[in-house]
């Protein structure tokens, strides 16, 4: 355990990390659930979150982010994204077709609930490039130090 | 003569990334040839949507926005979705080259070809 | 519109130092000045939800290029290159410029007039037809949602590609990580 302590950067880093990592996760979640009104959407707001863990995981070390989020649990995330964006693709198919709006006329343009299904798939999206991209880092760089630890 | 000029500066771009691809021993050079490369056609199809004078293409509720003003939003749509795939080709091609460098202790292919053959 | 040509020179100047410098870690950062200027540059071209996605995607992939591969000591320095490929490189070079000034002029409309023939249908018809503001997530998530759908596929494959890539490495790692904490 003391070597996990070790591990990372320096103090200053880790207490700007403690401060910012929320308001990073608070900016892409704003970022997905507004993506029918500004831009941004699932792609930026996914990366965006897949950051917000990174950053946690290079100031602290090791695998800080890792006891969060498992290898295993982004690979059950990316998959649950997956299978809420075809469940609402195939959810289209009784109202007239693949990917049809069927929600479309609940709500203003312009309102946050608005716009049908596009919102709900942002979010599938967004998890699935979210968790995708940090299982990548996770397999990549924190699997990798421990090689490097070890040799 | 100029109005084609950001495109063949685009194109330009798009062969220094195809020249490290073709020419670098190192194989993190070829991989940032590679990213340039995709960053040169991201880049074209964006220069291709735009329109002289026109608005990005969201409306807005307490502005009148014209449809017409607006600059081309469907390459920007193809793009959007481009660019993460490309993040992901990129972190497979990292993959490849640490894989690469595990089994022969070196990222230069040349000396990779002598070790196999 | 100098601005623009400003930031494509800075492009290219940064591409050349990029593909020509020594040290890997400057190439990376060279690489890094690249992306962010073509984020600023879709900014300049109104495309707000590009450049978003482009600048994130950006910094990702220059930590993903530094903290995978370039904390091996010895991979350092660059190895050079080749002759043929350098010559062949520089061939294709010139021919794609040439090609490029004459397909450019004489098939493609001037920069700044888009034909928009298939695609003024989405801002006119956006709002009535989703309920979204933005155009461009109407388009990436309602009319050519499949767009998307192939998105996801390729991004999946992408991932289960590097997990493939790399397993054995990990199965060892976790075996390890066991004894270590027995």
């Amino acid at each position: 355990m003391s070597k996990e302590h070790d591990r990372g950067m320096s103090v200053i880093v880790k207490t700007v990390t403690r401060l910012t990592v929320g308001l990073i996760l608070l900016y892409g979640i704003y970022i997905i659930l507004h993506g029918h009104l500004t831009p941004g959407g699932g792609f930026a707001g996914g990366v965006i979150i897949a950051l917000a863990f990174i950053n946690l995981d290079l100031a602290f070390g090791g695998s800080a982010a890792a006891k969060i989020f498992s290898k295993r649990n982004t690979g059950l995330v990316e998959a649950l994204g997956a299978v809420m964006f075809l469940t609402l693709a195939l959810l289209g198919m009784k109202y007239g077709g693949f990917f049809d709006n069927f929600l479309h006329p609940d709500g203003n343009p312009g309102q946050l609930v608005s716009a049908g299904i596009i919102p709900l798939e942002n979010i599938a999206i967004s998890l699935k490039v979210g968790a995708g991209l940090f299982g990548i880092f996770l397999t990549l760089i924190v699997l990798q130090k421990f090689e490097s630890e070890k040799k | 003569m100029n109005a084609y000029m950001p495109y063949v500066l685009c194109m330009i771009l798009f062969s220094i990334g195809i020249y490290a691809i073709l020419s670098k021993r190192n194989i993190i050079k070829i991989i940032l040839g590679v990213v340039i490369a995709e960053y040169a056609v991201n880049l074209f199809l964006v220069l291709v949507a735009y329109k002289v004078g026109g608005r990005s293409a969201i409306f807005s509720e307490t502005q009148v926005i014209l449809p017409e003003s607006m600059v081309d939003p469907l390459p920007h749509a193809l793009v959007l979705t481009s660019i993460v795939i490309g993040l992901a080709t990129t972190a497979f091609l990292i993959a490849l080259a640490i894989r690469l460098y595990g089994k022969y202790g070196t990222f230069d292919i040349t000396r990779m070809r002598e070790l196999r053959g | 519109m100098i601005e623009l040509y400003v930031l494509l020179g800075l492009m290219i100047a940064g591409a050349i130092i990029a593909i020509e410098v020594r040290n890997l870690l400057s190439a990376v950062v060279a690489v890094g000045i690249v992306g962010l200027a073509l984020s600023i540059i879709f900014l300049l071209l109104k495309a707000p939800d590009v450049a978003l996605t482009q600048i994130v995607v950006e910094i990702v992939a220059v930590i993903l290029l530094i903290r995978a591969t370039l904390h091996r000591e010895i991979a350092q320095k660059s190895c050079g290159t080749r002759p043929f490929g350098a010559f062949m490189g520089i061939l294709f070079l010139g021919l794609a410029v040439v090609a490029a000034i004459v397909t450019f002029s004489s098939g493609l409309s001037p920069f700044g007039e888009p034909l928009m023939t298939v695609s003024r249908f989405y801002p006119l018809n956006a709002i009535a037809g989703t309920g979204a503001t933005n155009v461009v997530s109407s388009i990436i998530l309602d009319y050519r949602a499949y767009d998307t759908l192939g998105e996801a596929t390729v991004l999946f494959t992408a991932v289960i590609g590097v997990l493939t890539v790399m397993r054995s490495v990990g199965k060892k790692k976790e075996e390890d990580l066991q004894e270590n904490h027995e």
